[in-house]
């Protein structure tokens, strides 16, 4: 079991996710443990795709707009649990 | 959607797969309609090879077009799919190019040798067919041997250290009351349950009045796979049965016929889903130019199986949310309109709309490869094109000496 997201730390897409982009957003594919993670809007991929640009999971999350804020830190931490993203 | 390890996606997400994908997240591909077995309710009416079946190479481009198109995985069936002499090495082939691989198998070729190289090999799955927790129900249904066959492949793949291979069990009124001990067969060998709707396509047809689950039936596997959900995957394939509760089955609760799932077949035709090999769904063959993107991209079916669609007759229904109309394939094959209710509506309207039904003449069923045989269950032998005189007199330019050509009991191939 991967360890709980921790928005401090900075965080990347695992290397092996690949993801395919869709209307609503992406399909995203671990072909490790072969888990498939729908990332349900454009803003959120580009978040996960951006994501190793930040120090912390709390600065990527700070340009994200108010509204979508809240979803989109559920979202990584799900990410997190699938193991998609992972502590750089 | 056949997996449990899928994110369970929320309402608004089901609203844009209506529309459709990029690509299929799940495609079955069938590579070949020989078959070791004749099981009464073969949704493909397999049993012989099509002799225009695609060949090696043609199956590794369509595996590359997937890579490219991000196809992750595809389940792979048949016929029997281990009967074709390449069956390993295109399952090797699609592994090294990022094309996962599960295949559905009744045992044949699964030894201890082929079990101990598959459990070596990341990124592939197997799944059994079993439809029977006892021999004598099984065979019933899959033939004389079958559920040996089964189980020593299960055994095989145990003792090979495969955790989580699938048993793979399509519900029928002889087998719903054995859901708990299907659940702990697949215990027993570290297996995953997998259950999946009985539907009137192929051969299912000639027996799906008999074999499919009752009223009362319907509502114990729903009340099943309420509490057995989570760990027991279904294909999606009991969404109609929503309706008997306010708690939905997880799953996407949606047909996905053209949106999220298609057919490949042997020949390399196109079909909405994999219980719809029938010319009304067939989409475009992999072949034609631009091979299986445009097909899934273009097709007009596949646009018109995108469209938003009206509830038609059960637009008015309270459970119509629930059940969205239920299964097109299970209409189709029932000679039901395929905007009305499902055979199988827990509503009862579906049963009624069967009884203003003529069953005599349900739509013909789609290519036919079944083994030829004689009632006696013999198989026929063809040493020479039957004598078109035949039709005439029974015995015009027969070679006597010579076994005779019996026709298909189908009368379609």
């Amino acid at each position: 079991m991967p360890a709980p997201l921790d928005p401090a730390r900075p965080y990347r897409l695992s290397p092996g996710v690949a993801l395919r982009p869709e209307p609503f957003g992406a399909l995203a594919y671990h072909f490790g443990n072969r888990r498939l993670s729908f990332l349900k809007a454009p803003e959120l991929v580009h978040l996960v795709v951006e994501l190793d640009q930040y120090a912390s999971v709390h600065q990527a999350l700070a340009g994200v707009s108010e509204r979508h804020r809240d979803a989109f830190r559920r979202a990584l931490a799900t990410l997190a649990a699938a193991d998609m993203i992972i502590p750089q | 959607m056949t997996d449990t390890r899928e994110a369970a996606p929320v309402p608004a997400l089901v609203e844009q797969f209506k529309g459709g994908l990029h690509a299929p997240i799940c495609l079955t591909w069938e590579w070949t309609y020989a078959c070791n077995l004749s099981c009464v309710h073969c949704l493909s009416s397999s049993g012989r090879r099509d002799p225009a079946e695609l060949s090696t190479d043609e199956i590794r481009s369509v595996i590359d077009e997937l890579q490219r198109l991000q196809v992750f995985y595809v389940n792979v069936g048949g016929g029997e799919p281990t009967v074709r002499p390449d069956f390993w090495e295109l399952l090797d082939y699609a592994i090294a190019h990022q094309v996962g691989v599960k295949f559905s198998t009744n045992g044949l070729r699964l030894t201890r040798e082929r079990a101990r190289r598959l459990a070596a090999t990341d990124y592939v799955d197997v799944q059994i067919s079993l439809d029977g927790a006892t021999r004598e129900v099984n065979d019933a249904v899959r033939g004389r041997g079958s559920y040996d066959m089964a189980v020593r492949a299960m055994e095989n793949l145990a003792a090979a250290g495969l955790a989580g291979f699938k048993v793979s069990v399509v519900m029928t009124r002889q087998n719903v009351a054995q859901l708990d001990d299907f659940a702990a067969l697949a215990d027993r060998y570290g297996a995953q349950l997998r259950i999946t709707r009985l539907r009137p396509s192929g051969r299912g047809a000639d027996v799906w009045d008999d074999l499919h689950p009752t009223a009362h039936q319907q509502r114990e596997l729903y009340a099943w796979l309420l509490g057995h959900g989570e760990k027991v995957l279904t294909g999606d394939s009991f969404f109609h049965l929503n309706a008997l509760g306010s708690d939905p089955l997880p799953g996407l609760n949606l047909c996905g016929a053209g949106r999220v799932v298609c057919l490949i077949d042997p020949v390399g035709d196109v079909y909405a889903c994999p219980f719809a090999i029938h010319d009304a769904f067939k989409a475009g063959n992999v072949r034609t130019p631009g091979g299986f993107e445009r097909v899934w991209r273009d097709s007009e079916l596949f646009a018109e199986l995108r469209r938003p669609a009206s509830g038609g007759a059960c637009s008015g229904c309270s459970a119509y949310d629930a059940c969205q109309g239920g299964c097109m394939a299970a209409k189709f094959f029932t000679g039901l309109p395929l905007d009305g209710p499902d055979p199988e509506c827990v509503k009862g309207h579906g049963v009624t709309a069967l009884a203003a039904t003529d069953r005599s003449a349900p739509p013909p069923q789609g290519n036919d490869h079944s083994h030829r045989t004689v009632p006696l269950g013999m198989p026929a032998v063809r040493t020479h094109r039957p004598d078109r005189f035949c039709d005439v007199s029974p015995l015009a330019g027969a070679d006597l000496g010579g076994a005779r050509a019996v026709p298909d009991e189908r009368g379609t191939s």
